[in-house]
């Protein structure tokens, strides 16, 4: 999923700053599951801002709202007399969503409330981690399903460097080395050989390198061809 | 060498001071320069004039600790006209597989020729940590890149290189204590099949636990497909030892070496740094730096008896005079001529 995190109220009170009516705009998917951006948060910023801006001697009014998922814009008609209504929506989506309501309401300003971190998973309650970099052409399959495009701090494709120590990445020591646990993971599965191969240099250009993505499938596509 | 037949008319890969010497079976000597984070040509002349006549080639570090320096080129050009020959590091943290091909292009040009790939420390580590890093490719990677560049004549998207290829003795790195340990050979072999010439390691001050290593080393046959230098380097004082054995991954630092250190400055133990005046800090620490210069003077003599091992790399760095009493102490001064 993807995770984020909410940036300081102080932040958010300076990107609403001067709007008379505020609409929090919270998403039901992936910013739920990390308490980043739900209902729950919705209401709780909503709140913190009221009351914050109320204390400065020059209150907002700030309502909220949150769609089941704000990265498609058909989830979004349902707050469009809201979205008409603010001066200033705050989006407490991801990156996607905050884009999703700007292309979907072209008249709207929005602002993004989170900072989105990364595609990762919970390790533990309230403990989230990086898991992929949507590097466009997958590897797992090389390196016993632990990538190192997202989580070795090099990105480095044949094995570790010199800083891996007890497991850590030199980066820091809460930081697992991700190449300690491919070895780990490829001798347990008695596939060590496979780390031997040299891997080429990586095809960078279905990541970001290769300038921003997009996916047709034909297959799928409603429009009408002439031929 | 099995390692790669080369296209060069003398039979040498790139013919550098450091492959003629390793080639006709002398025990090498590369020493380390650290350039200046600065303009100053001066500093790279006077480290150069320290080296020069004790050590084969020395490596001049690129941005190393991720703190921002002379270009190792730049630094390269300098040591080159001081009639010693330079090790171009290269990283992959800072430069995309443009940046170096072009680079490389450019040093070999300007005379250099010999290379140590390397992937670079973080740039969290170092005086720019919000900056983006690139890690286009890695250091094996990149091993093998050059080594096409030299031995295919092609640039690594597979065009040819129309005109002189770029030759250069290729280096990589070996960490043999960093975990995960057992695997280490295994990367070192890696790195020998992506074509190193030659591999200089991390600093050793465990003579036993680097033998164990070299034992794996012989056992894959590597000794036999690169020349592999040890890395040394002196203490400089009982602090400056213990900090790296707990801080430095990858190197170990056995007690005895830290006890030796700390019995060098024993006449001063009873004086706390507070009460001493200026001379016996400096006596002190130059009771510290003497035994340094002796721990590595014997720990290149107990190197070079392993089988395997073709030379030592020197580092020392911001003291660089010490390498000439260590390789005249360790008997490998002057330095033959090829
Ligand atoms: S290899 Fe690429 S797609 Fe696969 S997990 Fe890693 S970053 Fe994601
Ligand atoms: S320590 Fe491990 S995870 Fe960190 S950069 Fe080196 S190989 Fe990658």
């Amino acid at each position: 999923m993807i995770v984020a995190e909410q940036k300081p109220l102080a932040e958010m009170k300076t990107l609403i700053n001067g709007a008379e009516n505020v609409l929090v705009v919270g998403c039901g998917t992936c910013v739920t599951v990390c308490f980043a951006g739900g209902t729950r948060e919705a209401d709780i910023v909503s709140t913190s801002l009221r009351m914050a801006t109320k204390l400065d001697g020059s209150p907002q009014q700030v309502t909220h709202s949150t769609v089941q998922r704000q990265c498609e814009w058909e989830y979004l008609d349902i707050i469009e007399e809201q979205v008409k209504a603010a001066d200033i929506v705050l989006s407490l989506g991801c990156g996607i969503g905050v884009q999703a309501i700007a292309e979907h309401f072209p008249d709207a300003w929005v602002v993004p409330g989170l900072n989105t971190s990364f595609l990762g998973l919970p390790t533990e309650h309230g403990v989230w981690e990086e898991r992929c970099a949507a590097c466009g052409e997958c590897l797992l399959a090389v390196t016993g399903g632990i990538c190192p495009v997202a989580r070795c701090s090099k990105s480095l494709l044949n094995g570790p460097c010199g800083g891996s120590e007890n497991g850590h990445c030199e980066i820091d020591p809460d930081v697992a080395c991700a190449w300690q646990l491919i070895v780990d993971r490829m001798s347990s599965k008695g596939k060590l050989d496979a780390l031997l191969e040299i891997q080429p240099p990586k095809n960078w250009q279905n990541s970001r390198d290769g300038g921003p993505r997009k996916i047709v499938r034909q297959d799928l596509r409603l429009v009408e061809f002439e031929d | 060498m099995e390692n790669g037949q080369s296209s060069a008319s003398n039979g040498y890969h790139a013919g550098s001071t450091l492959e003629r010497m390793l080639r006709a079976g002398h025990f090498a000597v590369t020493g380390e320069i650290g350039p200046p984070q600065s303009a100053d040509a001066s500093e790279i002349r006077h480290k150069a004039a320290l080296l020069k006549g004790c050590c084969d080639a020395v490596n001049i570090t690129d941005n190393q600790t991720a703190i921002v320096r002379m270009s190792s080129i730049g630094a390269g050009t300098l040591v080159v006209q001081e009639g010693l020959e330079p090790v171009i590091q290269m990283t992959c943290r800072d430069r995309n597989r443009l940046a170096i091909q072009a680079d490389l292009l450019g040093a070999s040009a300007l005379g250099m020729n010999n290379l140590l790939c390397l992937s670079g420390d973080h740039q969290r580590f170092g005086n720019h940590p919000t900056a983006k890093n690139v890690f286009d490719i890695d250091s094996l990677q990149l091993v093998k890149m050059v080594s096409d560049m030299r031995d295919k004549k092609i640039f690594q998207c597979g065009e040819d290189i129309k005109g002189s290829e770029p030759r250069y003795f290729v280096g990589a790195a070996s960490a043999p204590f960093a975990d995960p340990i057992d695997f280490r050979p295994y990367r070192l072999a890696k790195k020998v099949a992506a074509g190193a010439d030659f591999i200089q390691t991390q600093l050793v001050y465990d003579v036993p636990a680097f033998a164990k290593f070299m034992d794996k080393v012989r056992e894959l046959g590597l000794h036999k497909k690169t020349y592999i230098l040890a890395g040394v380097g002196p203490l400089k004082s009982p602090g400056m030892a213990r900090y790296m054995k707990k801080n430095v991954p990858g190197i170990l630092v056995p007690d005895e070496l830290i006890d030796r250190m700390t019995a060098a400055g024993a006449a001063w133990a009873d004086k706390k740094p507070a009460d001493m005046t200026k001379e016996e800090k400096s006596a002190r620490m130059a009771a510290w730096k003497a035994e340094g210069i002796q721990i590595c003077i014997e720990l290149i003599k107990e190197l070079r008896a392993i089988e395997g091992v073709a030379g030592v790399h020197v580092m020392a760095i911001e003291w660089e005079s010490a390498v000439k009493p260590i390789v005249e102490g360790a008997g490998l001064f002057p330095r033959p001529q090829v």
